[in-house]
């Protein structure tokens, strides 16, 4: 273990999950909050054109799926906005087409393999390389930038749209803010999970977090620690056996750790009903909002 | 000329082809506790909503302190009490996180939570009683109680006018009672109130102005109307038609008279 941390194709590694493991339940707490949970699977079919558009012209592949996620996350912002129940059908249109744009680019661009899509799809963490490194810290100091300043107001839009307006808050700028927040992260984690998984530690570790806290605060807080626990810790069960590949390790581990929770958090529950019934908390407990 | 909180002429609201609102003409002044009588489905909760700007106009024009609300600014100035609480998509959050996000309006994007916020808040939650709840999470809340968190939010922003979408309506006595107390507090310290009733109930001795919604006019504005008779009675079920026909009125005393 010692000398594979000296190895440094193993500390860009670990650096990659890190940040991973950080990002996508902070972004998720607010995508979950807003009933979105399949926002980060729906960028994600679209993320793979953009990065088959990498291969095809030659540019860094994170960079042009950073595009075309963003470009797919405020379409499918400005479809739910609509609120129509064609909505729906509009979405799907839209991930089948980027499933199937990736595949087509994939297979006409120079050098463009099975091999390379399957490494996107499924995440290839072993092979990132110091310049993806560059971009993923980047685009994940961004995603944290977001959620340190902008928080209490997504706070608010995400649990009650309706009244973030009636505060005067920026409501069309926050949710197109929220989907290319959750299209950034999407882009961080496809190399560390890939994009068919991309969306699991997006919503797992905030739905793990949920069973044992009481605030909004807390379960993010919480939810980054089980995503970054979940993603380093896949990452090292990768590192046992050549066949365990780390991105399906990674969600496994994050769903271990839900079924768990579930069972601890009845518990927990249950304690804190009587403890709510036998003794009065008269402290005035004032926590202030993300 | 005096400054209003609303001013709202020939406002009409359209969903679908079907008119809501047909030509409301509506003016409040600072100061004015107005409450909102109507039938269900006669729009009166479409009115407060289009009053703040939530349900776009196809028709007329509504002014928040004298400004249209997509220009309108000083939303510190307007709490608006929903009729329920959202709670999300599962994520917990706890009754003082939602009561300190009623400080929104006035806090800026990169200033942190201030003593002026954490004061307000707390204040807010001792006057619904629920200082002792503030760490518990709003899921785990009774109707009465999240009603009363809903309250708590709005008095955290400490603003000049509360816009309140059927407050009482499904909360036992005590929240109306505890609601209807609050309420007196802020209209002796000079706040504007419009709510939307079923019934006034505890709220009746600090109601200045009733104003009836049927199918979308003005039916009536002035004095709040007076329960009489079997409708007088505590625990009355309220099944008739609000404000029906003229001739159907157990509420009389206040029909036809000019204010």
């Amino acid at each position: 273990m010692i000398e594979l941390l000296q190895e440094e194709l193993f500390q860009l590694a670990l650096v990659a999950a890190l940040l991973v493991g950080l990002c996508a339940p902070a972004v998720g707490t607010f995508i979950v909050q807003r009933r979105l949970a399949l926002l980060g699977d729906g960028i994600g079919h679209v993320a793979l054109t953009g990065v088959a558009l990498g291969f095809l012209t030659g540019t860094t592949p994170v960079l042009t799926a950073v595009l075309v996620s963003i470009a797919g996350a405020v379409a499918i912002e400005l479809v739910r906005a609509r609120g129509r129940t064609s909505g729906d059908v509009a979405l799907a249109l839209l991930f089948y087409g980027g499933i199937a744009g990736g595949v087509m680019l994939m297979a006409i661009a120079p050098g463009g393999s099975n091999a390379k899509l399957n490494s996107y799809l499924f995440g290839a963490i072993a092979s990132v390389t110091r310049e993806d490194i560059v971009v993923i810290a980047a685009l994940a100091l961004a995603v944290i930038g977001v959620v340190v300043v902008f928080g209490r107001e997504l706070f608010v839009l995400c649990q009650d749209e309706e009244m973030a307006r009636a505060s005067g808050l920026p409501v069309r700028f926050l949710s197109l803010l929220v989907a290319v927040t959750a299209a950034l992260t999407v882009v961080i984690a496809m190399r560390v999970v890939g994009l068919l998984l991309v969306s699991a530690l997006m919503v797992i570790p905030v739905a793990t977090s949920q069973q044992l806290t009481r605030g909004f605060r807390a379960t993010m807080a919480l939810a980054m620690l089980f995503g970054v626990l979940a993603s380093v810790g896949g990452l090292l069960a990768s590192t046992l056996s050549a066949k365990v590949p780390p991105g399906a390790a990674i969600v496994l581990l994050a769903l271990a750790g839900f079924v768990l929770a579930l069972g601890v958090g009845k518990f927990v529950r249950r304690s804190r009903t009587q403890e709510s019934t036998m003794s009065e908390r008269p402290r005035v407990q004032v926590k202030e909002v993300a | 000329m005096s400054e209003t909180a609303f001013a709202m002429t020939g406002g009409q609201v359209t969903f679908d082809g079907k008119p809501i609102l047909r030509g409301v003409d509506l003016t409040v002044r600072p100061g004015e506790v107005v409450a909102l009588l109507g039938a269900n489905g006669s729009g009166k909760s479409t009115l407060v909503r289009a009053l703040l700007g939530l349900t776009p106009l196809s028709g007329g024009q509504t002014l928040l302190y004298g400004t249209p609300p997509a220009r309108f600014r000083d939303w510190w100035r307007i709490g608006y009490v929903p009729q329920r609480l959202q709670v999300g998509g599962g994520v917990p959050a706890t009754v003082g996180e939602v009561v300190a996000s009623g400080r929104i309006a006035r806090q800026s994007r990169l200033r942190r939570t201030s003593q002026a916020d954490r004061a307000a808040v707390a204040e807010a939650l001792e006057a619904v009683r629920l200082s002792d709840r503030a760490g518990d999470p709003v899921q785990s809340l009774s109707g009465g109680q999240q009603q009363r968190v809903l309250i708590a939010r709005a008095l955290a922003g400490q603003p000049d006018t509360y816009v309140m979408d059927e407050p009482t309506a499904g909360v036992d006595a005590g929240t109306q009672q505890l609601l209807a107390d609050t309420l007196a507090g802020l209209v002796r310290g000079g706040k504007t109130v419009v709510l939307v009733v079923h019934e006034l109930g505890p709220l009746e001795p600090i109601i200045t102005r009733g104003v009836v919604i049927r199918e979308g006019r003005v039916a009536h504005d002035g004095r709040p109307p007076r329960p009489e008779g079997e409708c007088a009675r505590p625990g009355h079920e309220h099944v008739h038609p609000h404000a029906a026909e003229t001739t159907a009125g157990p509420l009389t005393g206040w029909q036809g008279d000019p204010r």
